[in-house]
């Protein structure tokens, strides 16, 4: 079975820094794949190049077994490649609805949509169906987002992203901000995105978490890829080990 | 489990479809042009109560409203950009360059007629576009700061425009473009004005109903974001400088109608009248949020306050002391407001957050 977005060698220096050192990364459809790896790992890196938004020093990226240059967001998109990003990417100053197609606005059918005009209705209904599917807390969908809790915010910001990934979800710190209840809704929604046939990269700091929904685990550590761990049987201990280095396994050990 | 996951889904829900009708008498209430209406209402009353009729006229109005033409024009423009995080303040300069240009092509054709307008028309608009396009380009694409840009095409335009001319108002402006502006009324409403209205209301339904307003609001809230989304922010920034330069542009001809002469010397203070106007109106100089009612708004407190202090009797210098206090209020007042609304601390919002937990509760 090929794996539906896998990276080879991928490479990137910022300066001296190298973010990137040759690191791999596969992910299979209706799949959870963990990445974790301690700060400065490459993960976030690694992230904007699956994503489209990193010009790359070196390496490969295929897609379905399809070589493929990723050069911009659009592209990635194009692919049913979505991201939430850690820092979310909302525009604080307009509501649910408006963020979830921002970009991607439903037009009006006729003449009045050749003019620019949009369907507010539809996509009103549209993604108050999304986030009814997700159990987001959305407090209104006419108030603007930048009123509303982190919590809130992340669920508008998961439920974008699901609304739009027909591929792979990659889910950057998806519960840093979240309370328990939401941190449910999140886990249960990627179990509920994966059991679709879509493929989730699930990237965190709680190594609870992680065990709860990741099918296989990737650990980097100084731009590379150390090890993969099977979700069922590995241990926190294990996790840490692997991300500081102080078990040192082999690569390829699961 | 699955009740936990699934409860916070029924508040959100139930929320937001029972409380439709009150969301939008709440929206309604949060926007600063709904609080700025009543100031300008409160001013209107207060001349009127002291002047009576001499002030509350159609004519007085329709001589407010001729003044307010040209600022509107240009101030639909600035709304745009200002909501977009920037700034313009070349477009005085925009104006005096298009109406010199437009006034040169008129007097080389010689003499009157509908030809000779158009092209003057023509003229001025494809100026005030180009130089909105350099400002966008420079902003969007050099990314020099819209201030610094702005601010280097202000003198650059205003130079040329005097190099142009040796610095002497151009006074051949066909009959047919002051005429219009003195005697043509269309349903009632004079020229100029009607004029504005149409682009207030082509300017609003652009900004508040199409793709390209979302857009210009996205660019203005978080341009990182915006840019993820897949928006082409460049072309975007450009483009919205570009309809500012074009809407002077509009502005120039509306000038050269008005005062029948190019205003060289007359408009070193347009653009800051106007983006006053456009933030007392509720346009947050952060970008992100602003209405093209409320720069409407915005632009006839100054100009009634003008008129009813010459006619009461007032020094009408008094304008500038109000305008100016009326600005830093209401940007004030509007901070304040977004800051508590930040803390929760409204008490309508207070209440709503109760009521959800109760619901949560449950």
């Amino acid at each position: 079975m090929t794996a539906l977005l896998e990276a080879r060698g991928l490479s990137r220096s910022f300066g001296h820094v190298r973010a990137l050192d040759g690191v791999d990364f596969d992910v299979h459809a209706g799949e959870v794949v963990g990445l974790i790896g301690d700060n400065g790992a490459g993960k976030s890196t690694l992230i904007k190049a699956l994503s489209g938004n990193l010009e790359l020093d070196e390496g490969d990226i295929s897609f379905d077994g399809q070589p493929v240059r990723l050069s911009t967001p659009r592209e990635a998109e194009a692919l049913g490649i979505e991201v939430v990003y850690q820092d979310l990417a909302l525009a604080p100053h307009l509501n649910p609805v408006q963020n979830v197609f921002l970009g991607r606005e439903i037009m009006r059918s006729g003449p009045l949509g050749r003019f620019g005009f949009m369907d507010e209705k539809q996509m009103r209904r549209r993604a108050a169906a999304s986030f009814a599917e997700l159990g987001a807390t959305v407090r209104s969908l006419s108030s603007p987002v930048g009123t509303m809790s982190g919590g809130q915010r992340q669920g508008i910001a998961i439920a974008r992203a699901m609304a739009w990934a027909k591929k792979v979800l990659i889910l950057d710190e998806p519960t840093a901000a979240l309370g328990v209840v939401q941190t449910k809704n999140v886990l249960e929604s990627v179990k509920r995105v994966r059991d679709k046939g879509i493929a989730v990269v699930f990237i965190s700091h709680s190594m609870p978490h992680v065990l709860e929904v990741c099918d296989r685990i990737q650990v980097l550590r100084l731009g590379k890829r150390v090890t993969t761990f099977s979700g069922s049987d590995t241990t926190v201990e294990m996790l840490v080990g692997a991300m500081t280095g102080a078990l040192d396994p082999k690569e390829g050990a699961a | 489990m699955s009740t936990l996951a699934n409860q916070p889904a029924v508040v959100s829900g139930g929320a937001d479809e029972s409380g439709s009708g009150q969301s939008f008498l709440r929206r309604v209430l949060g926007l600063q042009a709904f609080w700025i209406l009543g100031v300008f209402v409160v001013i209107c009353v207060f001349f009127s109560v002291l002047a009576g009729d001499r002030f509350l006229s159609a004519g007085n109005f329709s001589l407010i409203s001729q003044n307010v033409a040209v600022w509107a024009v240009i101030g639909v423009g600035m709304t745009f950009v200002i909501i977009t995080a920037g700034i313009d303040l070349s477009v005085g300069s925009v104006l005096v360059f298009s109406s010199v240009v437009s006034a040169k092509l008129m007097e080389s054709m010689g003499g009157d007629g509908p030809g000779v307008a158009a092209v003057g028309m023509v003229g001025a608009i494809v100026s005030g576009m180009a130089w909105g396009g350099v400002n966008g380009l420079l902003v969007a694409k050099a990314k020099v700061p819209p201030l610094i840009v702005t601010l280097g095409t202000l003198s650059v335009a205003l130079g040329l425009a005097q190099v142009l001319t040796g610095g002497i108002d151009i006074r051949s402006v066909p009959a047919e473009l002051t005429d219009f502006s003195a005697y043509t009324k269309i349903l009632g409403v004079p020229g100029l004005p009607f004029v504005a209205l149409i682009i207030i209301v082509l300017g609003g339904i652009l900004l508040h109903k199409t793709r390209f307003g979302r857009h210009t609001y996205a660019v203005g809230s978080n341009e990182e974001a915006a840019r993820r989304t897949g928006i082409k922010v460049t072309r975007h920034l450009v483009l919205v400088y570009a309809l500012a330069g074009t809407l002077a542009g509009v502005g120039a001809i509306l000038s050269l109608a008005q005062f029948g002469t190019t205003t060289i010397a007359g408009q070193s203070l347009t653009n800051l009248n106007v983006i006053a106007a456009v933030v007392i109106g509720g346009t947050s100089i952060f970008g992100g949020e602003g209405t093209i009612f409320g720069t409407v708004v915005g632009l006839f407190i100054p100009a009634v306050l003008q008129s009813g202090f010459v006619i009461i009797g007032v020094q009408p210098y008094w304008q500038g002391v109000a305008v100016g206090s009326v600005l830093i209020a209401a940007v004030y007042v509007d901070q304040s407001r977004r800051a508590a609304a930040l803390r929760g601390a409204r008490p309508r919002r207070f209440m709503q957050r109760r009521e959800t937990q109760r619901k949560e509760r449950q």
